[in-house]
């Protein structure tokens, strides 16, 4: 094949098909189980030739353990790490970044020639858009390419648990820090530790508002989500009452940019906390104690907060909200509740562990009888789509990634309100979503759709195809997984372009 | 498929009423366009409909009050009865079409029952319009079942996801109406990918898909040609309202379309400010899209604005309200018996507050939406039972 020039590939479908399938001849790759293949398409970001490889060298027990457990040496590719480490802001810590864009942001609204005041302030945008950007930049391109594909997985499924929308005030310079120091270390850890990591996380106390949450100005907005979002769940058994204690709990956590700590009476001093941007300012405390769910909480500081996320993530129903959930994201629509039953009993077991948690879960009977029966969203789709064409080349500009998912709605770090996107197939499958689908389908078969064109001014696009039938889908057994209606319409394809839009809007491409 | 769905329209339109003359129709025709607008996020309904008459408001709202109507203030209230006014920022688009008498307020309206004061879990409470005992099934929305009970219903859902109160039976296409381009996908591409699902439970998504999008790129591409000439062209949801009723006149007569950012935990501003903003952009919609729909279709379109709760009624420490309870509704509508406020009502005091918090809600939603569909379509009680199954409809009289 000669990707460079596909339209010299004007061929038959069949003289396609052997072009593909001598080229990979020479990666030497044979047939997986269909369990296998399927295995690896539900737990990673999607089925690739390197990933089906590895699973293949090691065996399915072996690579899930991997995966349950990464390693601390698991790299990624160079040329992504390069791009990662030259991003804007990569450079700095998270907490000196915010305090530098909040004083470019104060100069700018400082200038006195309206022109001039407007330009700043425009240019401060950008810079806090290109941060945001940068973040997605991060994300996207260790979905594709990380070895840890389950972690990357779990990462995505938290931060929309803990969802943050990153266009409400400074977020887009929080938000990437946020997702790597707060979320991913810990998205295979224990719940707790999670719960308190996003609770202290600026991005979280800025998205709620409990940086405004002070005694005698309560606001109830995050402990209301934590409650009804983050742990317990709806309905699950929390009062009106218990949020409005949790909020007096919560009163005085907030985000300070100032260097100096705040005036404090001798008997406050000790119970100042501060980390980073994130403080505990005894100063808005309300001291009185109170009673969230039968407990009493004697007033004390900060170490109300920790009483309370005790609490919280050892109750039942959040051992069963949270099980519910992860079996949705992994399974799709309803998954049966003897599982999340067992998942939950699980959780509270292990102390909220989430890889165990997620063991019970892969290992069970019903999850191998759902696989490839879970219908993609968005983002599963369009990273699926990627690492399938660009296994083994990394692409060099993920904003036309960014650009679908915000088309099909599920943008990075965008949805605005603290539920996170939904997670039933219906949200994504209505028929104008799917003709949004087939859309880009066609522009990431068509070519490199802009992935190969580096995000520079005057940057050149580097000649790029995507090589979709490879050792994955003749030598690794993918093409067997086809129904015969989606075989006959590849075979009727008359370039390579239609028959990577038709294999990327196949009914099983949109299943994993 | 795209001519039956004008000609259904225009069938239902003409002939209708001489058919139902000559003849009983198991299921009603749908004459009547109705497009349900939501605002998601829970907008305060005291600060749009405005109980100017009560003082307690005044004490309530230090910093948030809007001011009582003065005609020399263009901050002030506008007058709508001796005890409401409407929100200033709304002066130019809904106060004259409230003047025209095509807009009742209803307030004191919400779901009843469901004091989660959760925006998702009332929200999707809304949108199912089921009964709140028992189990809930996400599968079955109220329009939903409400296009299955019609004949001749042409749903379409103006969101880029369906959304809930659609899902369930048929489905029903959705269009994100704001961004709409030519079509990548050639008409043979189009046919091999229906061939593939042609045995999969996607397969009608997948058609009715297409469909779709053929007939709104024609109408846009319409509108672009015309926009050509100099005229200023409309953003955010004016943009999208704008076509929703160019859709609605031609090609469909039952839509949803929704708008968010009314969660006004903080600085929610007064008749000038961030709700006022929103509100601006919300009332050059709605009046858009009654321009757009032209005034004969105008006469037969109802258009009904709700929201999953109220606000606290007092301001929060942040200059803001947080989630209520009672919001109110508005219906909208060239042959709406508008001009008035609408339904049950209490005085606005702190002794009627609930629970010390927020508004009552004394007028159910599916009572109230039930009511008006029964008005429109002529549904009876077994057809409104499949609707909003257990509700007892409350028929205002608004159309």
């Amino acid at each position: 094949m000669r990707p460079s020039r596909p339209k010299t590939m004007m061929a038959t479908a069949a003289a396609v098909a052997l072009a593909a399938s001598a080229a990979s001849a020479a990666d030497g790759q044979a047939a997986i189980s269909a369990h296998d293949l399927a295995l690896l398409n539900r737990l990673s970001w999607g089925q690739s030739a390197s990933s089906a490889a590895e699973l293949q060298a090691i065996g399915a027990r072996d690579w899930l353990d991997r995966q349950l457990r990464p390693r601390a040496a698991d790299r990624l590719p160079d040329a992504a790490q390069a791009q990662i480490d030259a991003l804007p802001g990569a450079q700095t810590p998270m907490a000196e970044l915010v305090v530098q864009m909040d004083a470019q942001n104060k100069a700018a609204g400082k200038l006195t020639d309206p022109d001039q005041r407007k330009a700043a302030q425009q240019a401060y945008q950008q810079a806090m858009t290109n941060l945001g950007r940068a973040a997605a930049t991060r994300e996207l391109l260790r979905d594709i390419y990380s070895p840890d594909q389950l972690q990357e997985q779990m990462t995505w499924f938290w931060l929309n648990h803990f969802n943050v929308h990153m266009y409400k005030r400074d977020i887009r310079a929080m938000v990437g820090d946020y997702e790597d120091q707060a979320i991913r270390p810990r998205a295979l850890g224990k719940f707790r530790d999670l719960l308190e990591a996003t609770l202290k996380h600026p991005a979280m106390l800025r998205y709620l508002d409990n940086d405004q949450n002070a005694g005698g100005h309560i606001n109830e907005n995050y402990a209301r989500e934590i409650m009804e979002l983050h742990t317990m769940g709806v309905g699950s058994g929390y009062s009106q009452k218990d949020v409005q204690e949790l909020a007096r709990i919560l009163t005085g956590v907030g985000v300070d940019l100032n260097p100096d700590p705040p005036k404090l009476k001798a008997a406050y001093q000790p119970l100042l906390v501060r980390s980073g941007l994130f403080e505990f300012n005894p100063n808005r405390h309300d001291f009185g104690d109170k009673v969230l769910l039968g407990h009493t909480i004697k007033g004390s500081g900060f170490g109300e907060v920790e009483q309370a996320l005790d609490i919280l993530a050892r109750e039942p129903a959040a051992a069963h909200h949270i099980s519910a959930q992860m079996a949705a994201y992994f399974m799709g629509d309803d998954p049966p509740p003897a599982l999340v039953d067992r998942m939950a009993k699980t959780f509270l077991k292990t102390d909220g562990d989430i890889a165990a948690t997620l063991r019970t879960l892969v290992t069970s009977r019903e999850f191998d009888a759902s696989l490839g029966k879970a219908f993609k969203d968005p983002m599963h789709y369009t990273v699926s789509a990627v690492r399938l064409a660009y296994d083994d080349r990394v692409i060099l500009n993920t904003t036309p990634m960014q650009n679908w998912l915000n088309r099909m709605s599920e943008g990075l770090y965008n949805h605005e309100t603290p539920d996170g996107y939904a997670q039933p197939a219906a949200a994504w499958s209505g028929p104008g979503q799917m003709a949004v689908r087939f859309e880009i389908a066609r522009q990431i078969g068509s070519g490199s759709a802009g992935l190969f064109k580096p995000d520079q001014p005057a940057a050149k696009d580097a000649p790029a195809f995507p090589q979709l039938q490879n050792a994955l889908y003749y030598k690794a057994g993918l093409d067997q997984t086809l129904a015969p209606a989606t075989k006959s319409a590849l075979g009727q394809a008359g370039s390579p372009q239609d028959w990577n839009t038709l294999f990327l809007s196949s009914p099983e491409f949109m299943r994993r | 498929m795209t001519l039956d769905r004008r000609h259904l329209m225009k069938l239902g339109a003409a002939f209708a009423p001489a058919l139902i003359a000559g003849r009983v129709w198991a299921a009603p025709q749908t004459r009547t366009r109705v497009l349900v607008v939501f605002l998601r996020g829970a907008y305060d309904a005291a600060n749009v409909v405005i109980p100017t008459g009560s003082d307690f408001y005044y004490q309530a709202r230090p910093t948030l009050h809007i001011a009582k109507p003065d005609p020399a203030n263009p901050d002030a209230a506008l007058p709508l009865d001796a005890d409401w006014s409407l929100h200033p920022a709304l002066k130019d688009t809904i106060y004259p079409l409230w003047k025209a008498g095509q807009v009742a307020f209803v307030p004191f309206a919400g779901a009843g029952d469901d004091l989660s004061r959760s925006h998702f879990e009332t929200q999707d409470t809304i949108e199912l319009g089921q009964a709140l005992q028992g189990s809930r099934n996400y599968g079955s929305g109220f329009m939903s079942r409400l296009s299955a009970t019609l004949s001749g219903a042409q749903p379409i859902a103006f969101t880029d996801q369906l959304p809930l109160t659609f899902r369930g039976g048929k489905p029903i296409p959705n269009v994100a109406v704001g961004a709409v381009g030519k079509p990548g996908v050639d008409d043979r591409l189009a046919g091999l990918i229906r061939q593939m699902y042609q045995a999969d439970p996607l397969g009608p998504a997948v058609a009715e898909g297409f469909e779709v999008r053929d007939e709104v790129y024609r109408t846009v591409s319409a509108e672009m040609v015309a926009a050509n000439r100099g005229a200023v062209s409309p953003k955010g949801f004016e943009l999208s309202a704008r076509r929703i009723g160019r859709l609605m006149k031609a090609d469909y007569n039952l839509g949803f379309v929704d708008i968010g950012g009314w969660d006004t935990h903080v600085n929610e501003g007064a008749a000038q400010g961030y709700l006022a903003g929103r509100l601006g952009e919300l009332g050059r919609g709605l009046s858009g899209f009654a321009d757009e729909i032209g005034p004969d279709a105008w006469k037969d379109t109802v258009v009904v604005v709700v929201s999953e709760f109220g606000r606290t009624f007092r301001e929060n420490g942040d200059r803001g309200t947080d989630h209520g309870h009672g919001s109110v509704y508005w219906v909208m509508g060239g042959g709406v018996k508008g001009g008035r406020i609408a339904g049950e009502q209490t005085a606005v005091a702190e002794a009627n507050l609930n629970q010390n918090r927020d508004y009552a809600v004394l007028t159910d939603y599916r009572a109230l939406i039930g009511g008006l569909f029964g008005r429109i379509y002529g549904l009876n009680q077994g057809q409104l039972g499949q609707v909003f199954p257990g509700a007892a409809p409350k028929d205002l009289q608004l159309v």
